[in-house]
Order: C-alpha cells, then structure tokens, then sequence
C-alpha cells in the first residue's frame, strides 16, 4: 500500500512556518513528491496522451477510402465491360462481385460485402450506338449520408468521363467546337487554403489535443482534491495554516506542470510523426496551451468541490465531458454543421475555444490579433469557474459537511 | 432406469445444489452492488439521466452538413453576370453572403478572422468570357481549409451552384436547344438505399447511443472492484468463501442490467423522437446486445483487477473508451483507415456491435447477415471474462 494524500505532510515545515509562501511552497512540494513517487500513475499520465495522439493521429480520417462494388450486367456487351474496367482502373473501387441480375444486391448490402452497385439494362451498348438514352443505375448504401454522397460521386464521375470518351471518339454533329453540350460553361478553380491537400493529421492532430488535455486535465484535479476528501485528509489540510485557495493552487500546479510535459511531447510527435505545421509562433502555443491547461484543470476543481466521493468525480467527469467535448468543439463535427441552439450551447465547450486557437496558430498562422476573443473567453472561463469553486470550497469545509 | 440412475441423480442433485448456491452468492453480491449505486443519489443521476439527455442533445450534433457557409465575394468588375451568379449563391440556401469587395486584401483578413469561410473571386472579364462562350468563364474560390470536413462539404455545395448558374447561362444563350440526338448519351440515375433522404440521425443516432452506454458500463464496471481494493473492503470480500466466478458475475450482473435497460430506453427514444427505422428483428438486436454488454463490461471489471487505485482505473479506461469510440467507425469510417488500423480494429467489440446494429436497424439484416460480428462478440465475451477471473487474486499482495 502505497501511503497516500496528506496523512505525511509533517514531513514537510511544521506550523511554526505559517501563513503565506513558506507554507505554499511546502504543500507544492508536498504535492509534486506525490505524484512523482506513484511511478505507474505518472506513466499512464505522461503516455497516454502520447500515444493517443499518435495513434488516433493516423486512424481518424474522413475521406473515403476504396468502394466494394458490384456490377450487375445482365447481358454484357462491349460497352458494359469497358465501364466496368473504368471503374476497376479508377483506383478508388474494388468490385467484389460481378452478377447477371440484381436479386443478390439486398443481401450483399445488408451484410456490408457491397457498399455500392452499378446496374445496367440489357442492350446497354446497342443503344448507345443507336443514339438513344442508355440509363444506368447506380444504387449507392447511404446509410452514412457522407461517405454515401461522396461514393455516389465518384462512381457518377467515372460514367460521366466515359462518356466523354465516347463523345470524343465519334464528334457528333452540331456540337460547338471545342465544347460539349454537357461541359461545364463557368470553371471553378478551387483553393484549399491552410491545408491544400486536406490531409486529415493536419485537422485532427489540434481536435486530439484538445480533447486528450481536457478529460486528462479534468480527471487529474477532481481525482486529487477529492480523494483528499475520500481519505478525511482535507480536515488536516484545513486545519492548516493553509487557506482554501492555496490547497487548490497546491493541489493543481503540479498538474499543470505535468499537462504542459504532456502539451510539449505531443506537439513534438504531430511534428515529427505527421508534419504538422506550426506556422504562427511556437511561445504563443505554448502559452495558449497552458491557458487552456488551466481552465480544464479549473473545471476538474469545480467538479471536486461539488462531489463527496473519487467515483462520482471521476463519473462526472468523464460522463460529462466526454461525449459534449467530442461533438460540440468542432473536432469530428463542423460547428458550422450545428444547429442554432447547440451552437449556442458549443460556447460553454472549452475545447471549442482552444480548437480555434490551435488550428488558427498551427495552420493558418495567425498571431495574438486575430485569437483575442478565443484567448480572453478561456480567460474568463478560467477565472470563473476558480472563483465559483474557491467559493463553494471556503462555505463548505469549514462546516465539515 | 435403476441403481445406476439413483448415483447420477445424486450427482445431478448435489451440481444441482451447488448451482443454486452458487446463484445465490452470486444474487447477493449483486444486490450489495444495485444497493451502492441506488443509495448514491448523485451516481444514479450520472448513470441514468446524463447519457438520456446527451443522446437527446448530442444527436442534433452529428451532422456534416452546412448551412448557410459565410462567403465573401470578390467582385473585380461588377456586371449583371457577377450580380446574378452572387444572388445564386446567397439563395441557395447554403451560403450566406458576408462581405463584398472589388480587391482581395479585406477578403483575405475576413478569412483569418474566420468571419468568412469561403471566398468568390469573380475576376475582370467574366461576363464577357460567359458571354462569347469559346471556354469555360473562370471563378475562383478560396475555403478555409482549417476544418477538412467543413471544407469538402462547402466545396461541393459550390461545384453545385455554378453547375447549375453555368447550365442556366448555356441553356439562355442556345435558346433552350437540346443536344443533338446522335451524342452518345448516358443517363445516370442514382439511388441511396437505407436512407434516400441522406438523414443523419438515422446513422449516428444508433452509433451515439451505443457509445453513451459503453462509456456508463466500462465506467462503472472499472471502478467497482478497485474501489473497494482502495477503501479495503476488498479484503472483507475476500475472506468469505465467495468464488472467483462468483464475484465476477456478482459485480457483472446489475451493471450488465443497467446497460441493458438503458439501451432499450435508448432505443425507443432513437426511434420515437429521431424516427431511426426498426426494419430488422429488435430480438436480433437485443441479443447482439446481451452479448456485447457482457464483453464490454468484462473490459472494464478486466481494468478494475489490473488497477492500484481507482485514478488508474479511470485513466486506463478513458484510453480504452477512446479507442473505442475512435476506431469503431461511429464517427468516421473503418473503410479510410490504414490497413493495419482496420486490423486493430476488427479487436474492437464496438465496432462489431454498432456494425451490428446500423445493419440490423436500417438495412434490415438478418442472423444469417451478422451472424459473424455476433460471433466475434460472443467470443470476446467469452474471452474477457476468463480473463478478469483469472486476473482477479483473492489474496493481497
């Protein structure tokens, strides 16, 4: 058993030391003996963001990836094969299965086999020839409207060049030189600025990090304060020379040094691992970092001063920020894709804040001028939920509830 | 029937006793368990309130969808064709108009204030260029690639509004001619099965349910036995006869019941309130679930051997719950992850589970369509709990 809270911080300066820093700063070191002496603890601490970030880093992606398709040729021709090795050689497709009618497709979309089909009639080619409309069918599962609309477009794209191809071969008459009835009259050439290629490390690294460091923080100073609870060691700590605010402050630097060792790997690793860039100022990351640090920590403190036990602070804490930190900062979910109401409600997220500071210094490269509103809302964050919870923490010990 | 017979049915007596003391160990530990969690007002209100109110809240959330992206156009030379192209664009509905300028340079600072997340430069020469009609008329567009998602959505939606303006001024100049009948047409039609209306709730609802009771059970299920190793009641436990089995089951079963009751409230909400479709067999589902459950707490019981203390079991847990939710394809598809990703995460029970799920409840599959995801949770069930009985010492070190 490992001996645990406060039980031994007469190994510390006696009372005789008093109020003000000399107290402090032995409860500090206190406190950081604490944590550096519970080896396991501190390693799960220091790794795991690491290797969240890494991994998640290379899992989470939006784009789609390759399509199972299956063809449906119910009497194949020329026309018909040579669609079908378009889409072979697109590169995006695998077709997993090539079938005389479309009775199978039911069940190979419901088992997931097929993600996608393309259905053509019979005599697809002889009415190509003859000039008629030759309809083809693309039935695409849309049961993710995303990667559904997204299939849909790729597949459409591959009949459509085809037909081009077609065109070209054999110039129809009264065409216009030079353009197809079906060309595009006005040509959209398209930027992606800050991130041309979309490449999904650049946009997710920055939404990992937020998050990681806010359940990570939020965990580690509710757990701290109210296992002090747990063990009947707060009533030493408050019968201490040490005021309420300086248990808090105790209690919570050390965390923020070990948040900011965390903040410092991390950003090495997207750096080094993904390429991500860091085009603005690295000091004002950093500080904007530990900012952020210090308002998730904050919210760790008001959800201890509001629990009695470790189990509920730790439920509440990763009941309660888990799933709104995942969905309502912008990090897998567009904030402009929310609906009015729940965009209103984004802005109590902390995350959501530091998401726009995060890409807007790693990606865009902006400096402190553009990120004042961000910077001074978890600012504000921060200052309030300290003040609401040195409130509630000076009200209730001293009554010993 | 005879002498023999009279020797195993005492054999089968006394398994049979065994059993049913067995069951009752195992039925009282698990009432100690219900009693701890209905007693604490606060843990029950978090277990059961919290996840209802997220799914209702959190599944609005869920959406890629953009509406009304902030665009800022650059006019260099206004003319009627720019004025027209801007109207389509502000009343498609999926762009709202933010700022209007003759140069780039106010544009470019709206963007990296993020009061605008699109740009259109319209260039000198456009209604001319539409006009003649040798070539494609240029415009120009610039998004905010900060949000990739965000970016590719608002890009399409744009591809759509100048196909269409673009269809308009061709179709006005030619006078509504058709193409000429011998062009070798092909007329595409596509259909989204499942879900023509592309709705999101009717994909994300089954996911985020899935994920809120995942994160209720391993959560629990992680903390019960290290929280009693830290209070050392623990060790109380341990001195009774009370089997390895017996403990196990006695601390799976009330939160496997929680989890079970709360997927079906769950359930009726997502179909009630999100209208997500119940083609298949909900008896399919439920035993889908029963299984997974069992898997899923077994995890967290598994962690809740392994910990010291309950801060590690929570870490511990977190990192397992987001790897769950991470690569289980709820958010974003297993299928665009790299190859030895979607490896990793054929070892992860959510992802079968809300496989399972999304198949049965909206494309109505059948047993014989999941009959292996339900087979891969049945073996990790299996699995997981050898595992935490094995792990879990009656003694101290």
């Amino acid at each position: 058993m490992t001996p645990r809270a406060s039980a031994d911080r007469a190994a510390g300066p006696g009372p005789g030391s008093g109020h003000g820093s000399g107290a402090l700063s032995a409860f500090l070191r206190k406190e950081a003996r604490h944590l550096l002496r519970d080896r396991r603890t501190l390693a799960i601490l220091l790794l795991m963001p690491l290797v969240q970030v890494l991994l998640f880093g290379f899992v989470v992606r939006t784009e789609v990836g390759r399509i199972r398709l299956a063809v449906v040729e119910p009497a194949p021709d020329v026309a018909t094969r040579a669609l079908r090795h378009r889409l072979a050689a697109a590169g995006r497709f695998d077709v997993v299965a090539v079938l005389r009618s479309d009775r199978a497709l039911p069940r190979l979309f419901a088992s997931g086999r097929a993600q996608q089909a393309v259905v053509f009639p019979a005599g697809f080619a002889d009415r190509l020839a003859g000039g008629e409309p030759a309809p083809v069918l693309i039935v695409t599962d849309a049961t993710d409207p995303n990667t559904g609309s997204v299939m849909r477009a790729h597949a459409t794209t591959v009949v459509r060049r085809y037909e081009q191809e077609l065109r070209a071969r054999r110039p129809a008459t009264g065409d216009p030189p030079g353009r197809s009835p079906g060309g595009a009259a006005v040509l959209a050439e398209t930027r992606m600025r800050f991130n041309p290629t979309l490449a999904s490390a650049h946009l997710f690294v920055p939404g990992l990090v937020a998050f990681v460091l806010t359940i990570v923080s939020a965990l580690m100073a509710s757990v701290s304060l109210t296992r002090e609870k747990e063990t009947g060691t707060m009533e030493v700590l408050l019968v201490s020379p040490l005021r309420p605010w300086q248990i808090v402050v105790g209690k919570v630097l050390p965390y923020l040094a070990l948040g900011f060792a965390n903040v410092l790997t991390v950003l090495l690793a997207a750096r080094v691992v993904f390429g991500v860039p860091v085009r603005g100022s690295v000091a004002l990351l950093l500080a904007e970092c530990l900012l952020f640090i210090a308002t998730s920590l904050a919210l760790g403190v008001l959800i201890a001063t509001r629990t009695s036990s470790q189990r509920v602070a730790l439920t509440a804490s990763l009941m309660g920020l888990m799933m709104p930190t995942l969905m309502l900062s912008g990090f897998i979910f567009p904030l402009e894709s929310l609906p009015a109401p729940l965009r209103a409600l984004s802005a109590v997220v902390p995350a959501r804040w530091f998401l726009l500071v995060v890409r807007g210094i790693m990606l865009k490269g902006v400096g402190i001028g553009h990120l004042w509103d961000e910077t001074l809302v978890l600012a504000g964050m921060t200052a309030l939920l300290l003040g609401v919870s040195a409130r509630r923490l000076d009200v209730r010990l001293p009554g010993g509830r | 029937m005879g002498a023999a017979p009279g020797a195993r049915g005492e054999w089968l007596a006394r398994t049979r006793a065994r059993l049913g003391a067995s069951l009752r160990v195992v039925l009282a530990l698990a009432r100690k368990e219900v009693v701890q969690i209905v007693r604490d007002r606060a843990t029950l209100v978090q277990l059961v309130v919290i996840p209802v109110v997220q799914l209702l809240v959190l599944a609005n959330a869920a959406s890629f969808e953009v509406r009304g992206a902030r665009v800022f156009v650059v006019d260099e030379a206004p003319s009627p064709a720019s004025r027209a192209l801007v109207a389509r664009f502000a009343g498609s509905g999926y762009f709202r108009v933010v700022g209007w300028a003759p140069s780039a340079a106010p544009a470019d600072e709206a963007l990296l204030d993020r009061r605008a997340s699109v740009i259109l430069r319209v260039p000198r020469g456009f209604d001319e260029a539409l006009a003649v009609g040798d070539g494609p008329a240029r415009v120009q567009l610039v998004v905010d690639a900060e949000d990739g998602a965000a970016a590719a959505v608002v890009q399409a939606y744009a591809a759509q509004v100048l196909a269409a303006y673009g269809a308009g001024a061709a179709a006005s100049k030619a006078g509504g001619a058709a193409a000429p009948a011998a062009t070798p047409r092909i007329e595409v039609r596509a259909r989204g099965w499942y879900n023509p209306a592309l709705d999101y709730h009717v994909y994300m609802v089954p996911g985020i349910l899935v994920s809120l009771v995942t994160i209720v059970g391993t959560l629990v299920a992680a903390q019960s036995i290290a929280r009693e190793r830290e209070i050392g009641t623990i060790e109380q436990l341990n001195v009774t006869p009370v089997g390895k089995y017996e403990f196990i089951a006695g601390k799976l079963l009330p939160f496997w019941l929680l989890a079970m009751a709360e997927l079906a409230v769950g359930l009726a909400i997502a179909h009630l309130v999100f209208d997500v479709p119940v083609r298949g067999s909900l008896a399919l589902v439920f035993g889908a679930a029963a299984l997974y459950l069992v898997a899923a707490l077994g995890v967290g019981l598994l962690v809740s051997t392994t910990a010291e203390t309950q801060q590690q079991a929570q870490f511990v847990s977190f990192f397992v719950l987001v790897v769950y939710l991470l690569m289980s394809g709820l958010f974003t598809p297993v299928d665009s992850m790299p190859r030895w990703a979607q490896w990793l995460a054929e070892l992860n029970p959510v992802k079968h589970f809300v496989g399972v799920m999304r198949a049965v409840l909206v494309k109505g599959a059948g047993a014989a369509e999941v009959a292996r995801p339900v087979a891969v949770l049945a073996a990790y069930a299996a699995v997981v709990c050898t595992l935490a009985v094995r792990r879990y010492r009656k003694t101290t070190a």
